[in-house]
């Protein structure tokens, strides 16, 4: 009997969703509209997460060792730092690689190549490039590791300057940039909550009307002795149609958005790529849209059908 | 079969209006019994009742043995599918065809499939429309769709049919046919509970007839003639 009545619900949803054409089309592109909203809503936080992640990535400290500094102070100092919890990695470039890298840099410039030459000896110092979890851990980083700090070594010091910790410039950037990024990620999450609650509403909103049509169907159902499970099912595996017609169109839409997304802000946006993000989370995005789509579509049925079922 | 014990309903809205006012009879299965009596005099109400549409204000309705007003919500649906109801709008759903709104009463009293495929043609054959099956409602007249809504009432074998107004959207051919078709389907035992107020069947029918008036019973006549 169950299999039996399930088979009609689903059959008579079908149908209906066939039949009533203008009104099927009208809430499967205004719940295209809805998934697109979250859709894009996923995108976007991509977006802006990969875009902290970068400009978080870009603030680092650069601790400069003195000329006489013994390797294996530097090398204990670079220990001591790792073990410190708030340091991602610790990268050391000694006075060497430090006169490469500058070579490398300058290599169009042949004035400065001459000038290196010059001195004659290498005038560049060693140094650690430190990366913190966390931009607003950098002071801490700083406080360790200057000439008065727990890591500092005890007799004579080996730092020479501590390059984004002594500047009070650099503080104070760093400082904003952690306000920013917390910003950033608030007014984000903001943003998601409330495109989805106007998606939400945009589609409960549709669906009812939709149903607010059919009102006299279901009393005439009702009087020919159909239980509400019965007249209620109908409609929900209709609004479940409305979702998954309208995520396939959502999904099929967001490819050739974000390849021209792609193409069109390459130039400036130099970090995300959202096409690639897109592909490389295909099955995640169908999940959530054609989930989306499911659960808004059958929820919008049920509560708009209940106002019509009391006896 | 189906018993009114003192039955009263009093609308309170921006006045108080009594639709119904003491009402008591009892209806034998078998009967044919008509109700007449001008607009407003509560026919409607009366037959509301007996679906569990609308609760008495005072009194009980009876349908067998089951006091109506006492049913809970779920048992509602089970006491309409042995009641055939037929309307003066018809109330056929728009989006099926005939077939399809004779198979939906079926369906929902959790017939067979097969049942359906043999019972649905038979009775379209029966109020004759056997070559309007796939007809949807807005392509039938008047009376084929009073007639649908005739093979849709009778198709479960009810107990008992109710028809409020069946002839009042109808011209006078559709009228009499409608009519006979309910002639029949009492002929065959089922008990029919008519409401209208064209005086013309009531005098042709010569059965039973309970008048209302101002919400009250004004006459119970056997074998009755409309006289109001």
């Amino acid at each position: 009997m169950f299999f039996l009545t399930t088979k009609r619900i689903w059959k008579s949803g079908f149908v209906n969703f066939w039949r009533n054409g203008v009104v099927s089309l009208s809430a499967v592109l205004v719940m295209v509209i809805a998934l697109f909203m979250i859709g894009s809503t996923i995108l976007l936080s991509a977006a802006l997460h990969d875009g902290l992640t970068q400009l978080k990535e870009k603030v680092d400290i650069n601790i400069y060792f003195t000329a006489d500094a013994q390797e294996s102070d530097i090398q204990a100092f670079i220990k001591s730092t790792q073990t410190l919890p708030e340091v991602a990695s610790v990268e050391y470039v000694n006075r060497d690689q430090a006169k490469e890298e500058f070579m490398k840099r300058h290599q169009d410039d042949q004035l400065l190549l001459q000038a290196l030459d010059e001195v004659g000896d290498n005038p560049l110092l060693a140094y650690v490039n430190v990366k913190a979890h966390d931009p607003s851990q950098y002071k801490l980083i700083c406080d360790q590791v200057s000439p008065s700090g727990d890591l500092s070594p005890a007799k004579v010091s080996i730092i020479q300057n501590t390059g984004g910790c002594s500047e009070e410039r650099n503080q104070l950037a760093i400082e904003r940039l952690s306000l920013v990024i917390a910003g950033f990620q608030k007014f984000g999450l903001a943003v998601i909550v409330i495109l989805i609650l106007i998606a939400a509403l945009i589609t409960f909103n549709t669906i009812r009307l939709a149903i607010y049509d059919a009102r006299e169907e279901i009393a005439v159902m009702r009087l020919v002795g159909a239980d509400n499970r019965y007249i209620r099912g109908p409609f929900i595996a209709e609004g479940i149609l409305y979702g998954i017609i309208a995520g396939i169109i959502t999904i099929v839409l967001f490819y050739p958005l974000t390849l021209w997304v792609k193409s069109s802000t390459a130039a400036f946006w130099g970090g995300i790529n959202l096409f690639s993000y897109y592909l490389s989370n295909f099955l995640e995005m169908v999940l959530v849209i054609l989930g989306a789509g499911i659960v808004l579509g059958a929820v919008a049925s049920y509560l708009a059908v209940r106002r019509y079922l009391r006896m | 079969m189906i018993y009114f014990d003192k039955v009263s309903k009093i609308y309170n809205g921006t006045g108080k209006t009594v639709a119904l006012e003491d009402v008591s009879f009892a209806i034998e299965p078998g009967e044919f019994v008509s109700i007449v009596g001008q607009s407003g005099a509560g026919k409607t109400t009366l037959l509301k009742m007996l679906l569990a549409e609308e609760a008495p204000t005072s009194g009980s309705v009876f349908f067998e043995s089951t006091n109506i007003n006492e049913l809970r919500d779920a048992e509602k649906p089970l006491l309409r599918r042995r009641i055939g109801t037929v309307f003066q709008d018809f109330k056929l759903l728009p989006n099926k065809t005939a077939y399809e709104n004779i198979a939906f009463a079926m369906e929902v009293a959790g017939r067979a499939e097969e049942e359906i495929a043999a019972d649905v043609p038979h009775v379209l054959e029966l109020v004759d429309l056997g070559n309007k099956m796939w007809n949807f409602p807005h392509q039938l007249s008047g009376g084929e769709r009073q007639r649908v809504a005739i093979a849709r009432a009778i198709v479960n074998q009810p107990d008992l049919i109710i028809a409020d107004e069946p002839t009042g959207n109808l011209d006078p051919v559709n009228t009499y046919e409608i009519v006979q078709i309910f002639r029949k389907i009492n002929d065959m035992g089922t008990t029919v509970f008519l409401t209208t107020h064209n005086k013309g069947i009531i005098d042709s029918i010569k059965k039973r007839v309970i008048t209302l008036e101002h919400g009250r019973v004004s006459r119970d006549d056997k074998a009755g003639q409309y006289v109001l």
